[in-house]
This record gives C-alpha cells, sequence and structure tokens, in this order.
C-alpha cells in the first residue's frame, strides 16, 4: 500500500474509533449483551458446576457470535445515511483498504472488549485458569473472523428491510468454522487433548478472511451504494 | 474534459433519460435543471461514478471513467445531497477526516481557515449535531475551499444556504472556473456567476 | 465458426430465450418423468431389499440423489450469478434466481427424507451427522439467497447483490464442510452414521444415477418455467412483452 493509502484507512480508522468514543454506550452495548447471555444459560439449564463447564465454552461462544452479530447493523448503517459511505467509495485511495480500516475499527470496539470480558464470564462456568486462557486466545483469533464475514453480510443488507434478521440468515451459516473450531479448541483443551490443531484452523480461517473478505465487502457496499 | 454520451438511466421501473449527451470543458460549467424526479441526481452520481448508466459512458479527458479508476476520482470533488458530515465528531474533525480521505493531510489552522471562508468559523468546534442545517450546508461545502480538485459536482448546493452562502458560492464557482476548473451542478434556484453556466434540462 | 458464438449469443437475451425456453421445457419434463418412473421403479422393484436395512433403505434413492442435485444446483447457480455480475447480463442473475428455489427444494428432500430414513433405521429422526449437519447449513444458504433477493426491491441489485452471496458461499461451502466433519469425527459419542449406506450393489448404483439424472432434468424443466416467469416480471413494460399478452403497449 503506497503511503496515501494507508494514511486514508488509518484517517477512516481513527475516526470511528472516535465516534465510538463518543458513544460509549454505543459502543459497549454488545459486551453487555454478552454478560446477560452467558448469565441466562445457567437460569435455563440448571447450576450443576459438572454440566455448566461441559457447556460453558459452546455457550461463550455462542454468546460472543450473537453479540457480534447483533453489532453488525450498525456497521455501515450511520455512514451510509449521512453520505460518508459515498464519500468513502469516491476517494482516490483503494476502497478495500477504507473498508478494512472500517472492519478494524469494528473490531477494537466490539470484539476486543469480548476477549476481554471472557475470562470472567468463563470464571462463572467454573472453566480453569489454562481453558480460559484458550478461551480467549480462540476468542482473539475468532472475533476478527466473525467481524470480517459479519461486514460482508451488513454491506449486502444495507438500507434493506428486514435488516438485522436477515443479516443473521445470510450470516450465521458462513459463521460455522469459527464455532466449530474456536469452542473445540476450548473443549479440547478442556478434555485434555490440545487445542493447537483447532487454534491453527482458527488462525488459518482468520488469514483467508483477512485476505478475502474486504474485496466482498468492498463490492457489495459499491452494489449498495449503485 | 468531461464528456457524457449516450447516458440512459433506469430507476425502478421508469427510465429517467436516455441518449443524453454532454461536454464540460475546462473553464466552463453546466447547470442541470429539471423538475422533481426528473432524474438529475441520477445524473451526477453516474457522471462521478457511483452508479452505472444503463447504457452509453462517461469520459474524463477522453478516457472512460470506468478504466481511470482512482485517477478520475482524485480529480473530482462530489457534494450530494447528504451533508457527508459526522454528528458526533465537531466541524474541523469533519474537515479534516474529508481531507484526509481524499488522500491529503490538513493540520486544524487549515481546517479553521476553510471553514472561516463558508461563514461558520465561530461554530467551528461544536459538534455539528448542534448546528443549523444552513450551517452544516455551508460546512459541508468548506471541502471546496480547500482546493486540488479540477471538477466539482455539486448536487443542490444552495439548499438551506441563505443570501450570503449562495454569493459566496457563486463567487467560488466564479474563481474555480477562471482557474481552468469545471463544475457540473444541479439546483433548482438560479446561480448568478458572474460567468453564465450552460444548462442541460432534463425531462419533458 | 463465428456464426455459431454469435448464434449463441443472440439467446442472451430475454427476449429470445424466452421462446427458446419454453420450446425446451416440454422435452425435459418428460425426460424427468421417464427417468422418474424408471429409477423408481429400480428401486422398489429390482433392488433387491437389504440384509441389515430390510425395505426402509430404500428411501436412499431419494435421498442421494437429491443431496447430489442440491449441491449441483448451488454450484451451478453461483456460476451464473459470477457471470451476470462479471458480464453485465440480467438473463444470467434471473437464471440464478429461477435455479434458487429448486435447489433449497432438494436440500429440504434430502433432509427431509434423511429423517424419514433414520427414523426406521437408527430410531431417531435427526442425527447430527456431518453430512446432515452440512446439509442442513446448505439448506440456510439458499433460504439466505433467496430472503436477501425478496427483500431487495431493486431487481438489478438484487441480482447483484445475491451473485456476491452466492459467490462467497460457494467459497465457503468446502470450509463448512471441512469444519463440520471434523466436528463429527470428535464427538463421536452415540454415532450413528447415514455415511455408513449399505455396500454398493451395481444395481442400487444405477438406480441412483437414473434418479440423479431424473431430478437433473426436473430442476431444468421446472428452473425453466421459473425463468420464463421471472422475465415476463423483469420485462413486462417491453413492447414484445405486450404483444405476447395480446395487450396494447
Amino acid at each position: 500500500m503506497s503511503g496515501g493509502a494507508l494514511a486514508a484507512a488509518i484517517g477512516v480508522l481513527r475516526r470511528d474509533l472516535l465516534l465510538a468514543m463518543r458513544r460509549k454506550s454505543d459502543a459497549l452495548a454488545p459486551v453487555f449483551f454478552f454478560v446477560v447471555v452467558a448469565s441466562l444459560f445457567p437460569l435455563g439449564i440448571g447450576p450443576e458446576p459438572d454440566l455448566l463447564r461441559r457447556i460453558g465454552p459452546g455457550v461463550l461462544w455462542v454468546g460472543a457470535l450473537l453479540a457480534t452479530m447483533l453489532s453488525l447493523a450498525r456497521l455501515f448503517a450511520s455512514d451510509y445515511d449521512d453520505g460518508t459511505l459515498e464519500q468513502m467509495a469516491l476517494s482516490p485511495e483503494p476502497f478495500v483498504g477504507l473498508v478494512a480500516a472500517k472492519v478494524t475499527a469494528h473490531w477494537l470496539v466490539t470484539g476486543l472488549p469480548l476477549v476481554v470480558v471472557s475470562p470472567v464470564l468463563a470464571l462463572q462456568y467454573g472453566l480453569p485458569a489454562d481453558t480460559i486462557a484458550v478461551l480467549a486466545a480462540s476468542l482473539v483469533l475468532g472475533t476478527p473472523v466473525l467481524s470480517l464475514v459479519g461486514a460482508i453480510g451488513a454491506a449486502l443488507t444495507l438500507g434493506v428491510r428486514g435488516g438485522g434478521l436477515l443479516v443473521a440468515l445470510l450470516v450465521l451459516p458462513l459463521y460455522v468454522p469459527a464455532l466449530v473450531f474456536g469452542a473445540g479448541a476450548v473443549d479440547a483443551n478442556l478434555a485434555g487433548t490440545g487445542a493447537e490443531a483447532h487454534l491453527s484452523l482458527l488462525g488459518a480461517c482468520l488469514v483467508i478472511a483477512a485476505f478475502f473478505a474486504p474485496w466482498a465487502i468492498a463490492a457489495a457496499l459499491r452494489i449498495a451504494l449503485e | 474534459m468531461l464528456a457524457a454520451s449516450g447516458l440512459e438511466c433506469v430507476r425502478g421501473e421508469r427510465t429517467l433519460f436516455s441518449g443524453l449527451s454532454f461536454a464540460v470543458a475546462p473553464g466552463a460549467g453546466l447547470l442541470v435543471q429539471g423538475a422533481n424526479g426528473a432524474g438529475k441526481t441520477s445524473l451526477l452520481r453516474i457522471a462521478v461514478g457511483l452508479a452505472p448508466p444503463a447504457q452509453g459512458h462517461v469520459t474524463w479527458d477522453g478516457r472512460p471513467i470506468r478504466t481511470l479508476g482512482e485517477a478520475y476520482r482524485r480529480e473530482v470533488l462530489y457534494c450530494g445531497h447528504p451533508n457527508a458530515l459526522k454528528d458526533d465528531l465537531t466541524a474541523v474533525e469533519n474537515v479534516r477526516a474529508a481531507a484526509a480521505l481524499a488522500g491529503r493531510s490538513i493540520t486544524t489552522a487549515a481546517a479553521r481557515g476553510a471553514l472561516a471562508q463558508v461563514g461558520v468559523a465561530a461554530a467551528a468546534e461544536l459538534p455539528v449535531r448542534s448546528l443549523s442545517q444552513g450551517q452544516k450546508r455551508r460546512a459541508a461545502l468548506a471541502r471546496l475551499a480547500l482546493g486540488g480538485a479540477r471538477l466539482w459536482v455539486l448536487d443542490e448546493p444552495l439548499a438551506a444556504l441563505d443570501a450570503s452562502g449562495v454569493e459566496w458560492l457563486a463567487a467560488a464557482i466564479d474563481a474555480h472556473l477562471a482557474a481552468g476548473g469545471m463544475a457540473l451542478v444541479t439546483s433548482h434556484q438560479s446561480l448568478a456567476t458572474r460567468g453564465a453556466l450552460a444548462t442541460l434540462k432534463l425531462g419533458a | 465458426m463465428s456464426q455459431r458464438i454469435v448464434n449463441w449469443f443472440r439467446f442472451s437475451s430475454p427476449q429470445s430465450f424466452y421462446p427458446l425456453a419454453g420450446g425446451m421445457v416440454p422435452w425435459f419434463a418428460a425426460a424427468a418423468a421417464v427417468l422418474a418412473a424408471i429409477g423408481l421403479y429400480i428401486a422398489f422393484f429390482v433392488a433387491p431389499t437389504d440384509f441389515q436395512q430390510g425395505e426402509a433403505y430404500r428411501i436412499i434413492f431419494v435421498h442421494v440423489p437429491a443431496s447430489w442435485m442440491s449441491m449441483f444446483i448451488y454450484l451451478v447457480m453461483a456460476g451464473w450469478a459470477g457471470i451476470g455480475l462479471v458480464l453485465n447480463s440480467r438473463l444470467s442473475g434471473m437464471m440464478a434466481s429461477a435455479l434458487a428455489p429448486t435447489g433449497a427444494l432438494f436440500a429440504f428432500l434430502s433432509l427431509w427424507t434423511g429423517a424419514l430414513w433414520g427414523r426406521p433405521t437408527w430410531g431417531t429422526y435427526w442425527v447430527w451427522d456431518a453430512r446432515l449437519t452440512s446439509e442442513l447449513i446448505l439448506f440456510f444458504l439458499y433460504l439466505g439467497f433467496m430472503a436477501l433477493q425478496a427483500a431487495i426491491d431493486d431487481a438489478r441489485r438484487a441480482d447483484k447483490a445475491g451473485a456476491v452471496l452466492a459467490l462467497v458461499g460457494v467459497v465457503n461451502i468446502p470450509i463448512i464442510y471441512f469444519s463440520v466433519k471434523w466436528w463429527n469425527t470428535l464427538h463421536q459419542g452415540a454415532s450413528v452414521s447415514l455415511t455408513r449406506a449399505p455396500t454398493m450393489a451395481t444395481i442400487m448404483f444405477t438406480g441412483m444415477i437414473v434418479m440423479v439424472f431424473a431430478f437433473w432434468a426436473y430442476s431444468i424443466a421446472v428452473s425453466l418455467v421459473r425463468v420464463r416467469a421471472i422475465i415476463l416480471e423483469r420485462e413486462r413494460h417491453a413492447g414484445w412483452v405486450h404483444e405476447l399478452a395480446g395487450v396494447a403497449p
């Protein structure tokens, strides 16, 4: 990337972070959702420690997944409404770079807090310390994948009625690999079989998503702007 | 030099216009007029490259804008209907962000200078949310004061502007054209520029 | 040689494809009926009763071809959608939209027959078998495609957005399938697998192939009918459509 392209992308990243700081309650909503959902499952299933330890990885991963999905609707919507998305599409700097910057900002604001909060929730499920570390690692690798793939869904449904539910229908099937490898990593650690294979596969998913998703997102945004 | 030939635009079920051709040479401006819904905004968006025409093509200095891509976008400054301002940022922050998108980084002082030129210096450090409609429009047009683009494409720039704002814009366009730039503008109101702009009427 | 190339492109406009499609439908419909009759005959009367599973296994003559078709149609659909996106041709996009409901139908049929097979054989209607689970996700991908196109009012935008989604889906399907297999092998538990089909006697394989072709002919016939309806709907303001309906424009 040439200097101008990088500078423009960093400009978009800083702008989005600045906006998130000014609307902290909006930015923290997904994290609160994650916490609430994680607390609902024991209420629905019962407090036996062994059962909770067994379902913990899956529940926490699904919770993080749903929290990310809920935040997707706002990813491009406000820029689309106030005309700044158009300006980004008209920028002489590569649109793909700007799009990648927006998704990075989304991850920093939504995904990273989920990672930070996850150890606390893992304690509620009685997961041991090293499992908690694997959980955090799986979320660090997995939440960017969720942001990248989810952004494709958000871009395709920009300005379309049916909004949030439609994004869910489009994006949840595509989330399956991340969920399988992510929750599987934590399960594997819990069972003592080692999480390296899962985490490697999750890392591979991240690399593939990081390379290809921005192009799909940019294409979908241009279609939405036509 | 911006040229369009055989442009056709279809929105939903209706053909807004077809077989439309025009050219804007350096130093010249084109004022697009027409009733509501005649396709003025659509025409501008096609000219700028946001939307593809159903038929026809747009060329810049003889080459199709589709192939030029970023080289064309570097020369264009587009002010659409929405102000392209983030409500939660101040006017200064918005101007600096817009410049960054255009590939230029400007200082806070330069941004304040641009805002002073459009007459919103007093409100420069306030979040855009708290500005009036007219002030927001002026802040949106502050990018014109930064210069750097040969082609200005402005969609209803006079909306919500008071008399002094209209005067400022007319003078700015005059200066831009005199320096060899080009302008493509839609407006319901007449634009009192010193040199007359060619007009293009859309719709029956 | 160049004449033939030109001839093919002539059919890429909805107006000229419409009558061509209409002419092809009866042939494919007839082929579908004949092949289905042969296939079902083989399935019910010719193929021997299975040693382990009794008569219930015969449902694989519908289940397996339906699975194959559901995956094949997704590829074809993504292919047409991709062509429509790259070449900016309307008819390709319409073809993709026409294929989707049929693909979804086969995915659903595969799931349903899988459940019907599971009940008498393994005692349960649903198993989280790798293939069934992948089939379920494929069904969701079809539903997503159809829902997205239904939600977007502008036909051209719906075509393009659907194309991006279908292409993203096509890239993801191998990854999803791999991850589901991975997941399945880790959680063996009470694994009953529908992949452990009875070893295939030639006659069973023949029966399944005949059913695949029957489904294929059916898909083509139904998709052509559907694309004709889509053409009429999209082009309803064009002169040739008015002439067709005998209505003055």
